[in-house]
């Protein structure tokens, strides 16, 4: 029934990914919007990781308040003569622990109701449907906002695990537009009707197909989770003793940098934030084009490019044929 | 019919659940919101059990009666719009407020919101139209600004058209050494939209680029459906097909997103109105937050989902309007 029109593009580089062998294709094309998304978020990472071990206590409190950067303090020196490079490595290594958290929870309980529940059917795709409607239209922000002033004591923990609760019902609605289409593929009607089990239909026919929409999913996640997180801190609302952005935002701004001038305190941790979030959206935008190959900036010059080899002109036209 | 009926049992649930949050949250929280509030009290004198029966009942957390009694009076007292009275701002009740404070966020947020998704669904309109042309070319640096934190955002424009070139106001909604308080005078409302630019243009900045995208991804998809190359074939005038054609039906996501960001346009509110200390609704949950005002924040929670849901509601009844294909699938 479906005519199945070959772009030139794509059948161009399925050639190539056949040539090249089959591995090929589960890998995103290195474009520069993702290397530069990975570099800058790698980089950001690894700081996060290394940081920590290479600076000194960041609380330690020093006679030389407010100091710009200069030798012995590369970054400056908070109000307290804390030493802002210190506390940046810390908050670092806290906004992404909670981010990290955040996307893995995040992307377990999208998975289970968005997918688990569409791919039974029934009364259970129902239920979970209107569960995740609900959790849709309860405002997240105000809800973690209310919650977390009743404990008084936050960990780390509690905060993630409330922002993903708040979080994951977009993305379940997502997943589960996808995997309703997913389910009624013929080959996984064929599937059915070879008597394959019901997990292994949904570990092995369907989930390959869904990864690249779960792992733009994931990373909204934690951009998500890290801009929330920085806002509740800012807020005042964040884990209690606790190193992250939104803190260092947070105290920042209480001890008046902005008004002092104290740039060197309160440009950091936000550049971070930005530079981290931006690079995740740019690997969001690459794992987009792979998705929908429409929104690929080609403009006609490009295209002009565009040659066929005689063998494909063949190949194409046995497939119109 | 049927659609309409299923849309309208889908709110009454979530309504529903939404208030049962409400009246569970401060029972299920390891933190007693009376014993919060009796250890505040003890810091400035002796507290007697008269004290804590009039804080209980103050709170309608009647330890006395069973958690159901105590569900249907919460109910009961909500059908009769009493929302209880605020400790933060004792003795004003919490309706008073809301109605107090909710006109400046509706007033702020919903004017900037209004003014960012028209801009933006008419640029990324361009952008699409034109892709790989200048327009387009600005999307990606829109968007980077969404990954800034807003609040940062804000600070920094704070920072350099506040206080390094003293452009604007640093905070509050009007200048409060002249006006003792809102009154319908033309100096009194010069003074709201002077003091109100500053953060109407962060909003604006912040929220441009995530309209430009979507319009100009959806545009984008529009452009390559078949009946675009008919009605180029046809020898339409391009400004038709861009208009009527087009855009027409690329703005139907982008129309649906902007109602459900109306309905966030009370719950965005508090970030901003903490940096610019804007009297609304967001500062009243602050503040409540910082004062353990339990009432206060329960009211402005269900003010915060009314809106919400209110707007998805809109939007469902809305689009099975203008999009009849909705209808047909539900």
């Amino acid at each position: 029934m479906a005519i199945t029109t070959q772009d030139p593009a794509l059948a161009a580089e399925e050639a190539v990914e056949a040539s090249s062998g089959r591995r090929r294709r589960s890998l995103p094309p290195m474009t520069l919007k993702l290397g530069v998304g990975l570099t800058v978020a790698g980089a950001i990472v690894l700081f996060g990781l290394v940081g920590p071990l290479v600076v000194g206590d960041p609380s330690a409190v020093s006679d030389i308040g407010l100091s710009p950067p200069g030798p012995g303090h590369p970054l400056g020196t908070t109000q307290t003569g804390q030493d802002v490079l210190a506390q940046l490595a810390y908050a670092t290594r806290g906004s992404l622990t909670i981010g990290f958290v955040v996307g893995a929870l995040t992307l377990a309980l999208s998975a289970f109701f968005g997918v688990v529940g569409t791919f039974v059917g029934g009364w259970v795709d129902e239920a979970f449907s209107l569960f995740s409607n609900i959790m849709l239209v309860l405002p997240g922000l105000p809800l973690v906002i209310v919650i977390s002033s009743y404990v008084p004591q936050k960990s780390v923990w509690l905060v993630a695990v409330v922002l993903a609760i708040t979080s994951w019902a977009g993305s379940a609605r997502v997943l589960r537009g996808y995997t309703l289409s997913l389910r009624n593929r013929d080959y996984v009607l064929a599937a059915r009707v070879a008597d394959e089990r019901g997990w292994r239909i949904l570990a092995v026919e369907i989930l390959p197909n869904l990864v690249p929409i779960l792992a733009s999913q994931v990373v909204f996640a934690v951009i998500f989770a890290i801009l929330g997180e920085a806002g509740l801190s800012f807020l005042g609302l964040g884990a209690s003793g606790s190193f992250t952005w939104g803190t260092m935002l947070y105290y920042a701004q209480n001890g008046l940098a902005l008004r002092l001038g104290a740039w060197w305190w309160f440009v950091p941790p936000g550049l971070l934030l930005a530079l981290f979030g931006a690079a995740l959206s740019l690997v969001n935008f690459s794992i987009d084009e792979i998705i929908n190959p429409k929104l690929r900036a080609q403009t006609r010059s490009q295209r002009k490019r565009w040659r066929m080899t005689r063998e494909q002109l063949h190949d194409a036209d046995e497939v119109t044929a | 019919m049927r659609f309409v009926l299923r849309k309208a049992g889908f709110y009454v649930v979530a309504l529903w659940a939404a208030l049962t949050l409400n009246f569970l949250i401060p029972r299920l929280m390891p933190g007693n919101p009376v014993d919060i509030m009796l250890s505040k009290l003890a810091t400035k004198g002796p507290v007697t059990p008269a004290t804590r029966d009039a804080i209980e009942a103050m709170l309608g957390t009647d330890t006395d009666a069973s958690l159901w009694s105590q569900y249907v009076g919460y109910l009961q007292a909500l059908a009769h719009g009493d929302l209880g009275t605020s400790v933060a701002f004792f003795p004003a009740g919490v309706g008073q407020v809301i109605g107090q404070t909710l006109p400046w966020t509706v007033g702020l947020i919903g004017l900037s919101t209004v003014v960012s998704f028209v801009l933006g669904v008419g640029l990324g309109m361009f952008a699409g139209w034109r892709r790989g042309s200048f327009v387009d070319n600005l999307v990606p640096a829109a968007t980077m600004l969404q990954s800034v934190p807003y609040f940062w955002l804000a600070l920094l424009l704070l920072f350099l058209l506040g206080s390094v070139w003293p452009v604007f106001p640093l905070s509050h909604g009007y200048d409060v050494y002249t006006f003792a308080g809102p009154e319908p005078t033309w100096a009194f409302v010069s003074s709201v939209i002077y003091h109100g630019t500053l953060p109407a243009l962060t909003i604006v900045i912040s929220s441009v680029g995530g309209w430009m995208l979507g319009m100009r991804n959806m545009m984008v998809s529009t452009l390559a459906e078949d009946y675009l190359v008919t009605a180029e074939a046809k020898g339409l005038r391009p400004r038709r097909i861009r208009f009527a054609y087009a855009a027409r039906n690329a703005v139907l996501p982008s129309l649906s997103g902007f109602a459900i960001s109306l309905g966030f346009v009370v719950a965005g509110s508090i970030v901003t109105e903490a940096v610019f200390s804007y009297p609304g609704i967001g500062s009243a949950l602050l503040m409540a937050v910082n004062s353990n005002d339990y009432a206060l924040m329960q009211g402005v929670f269900l003010v915060i989902t009314l809106s919400v849901l209110g707007a998805n509601l809109l939007v469902d009844l809305l689009y099975g309007v203008i999009d009849p294909r909705t209808r047909a699938r539900s």
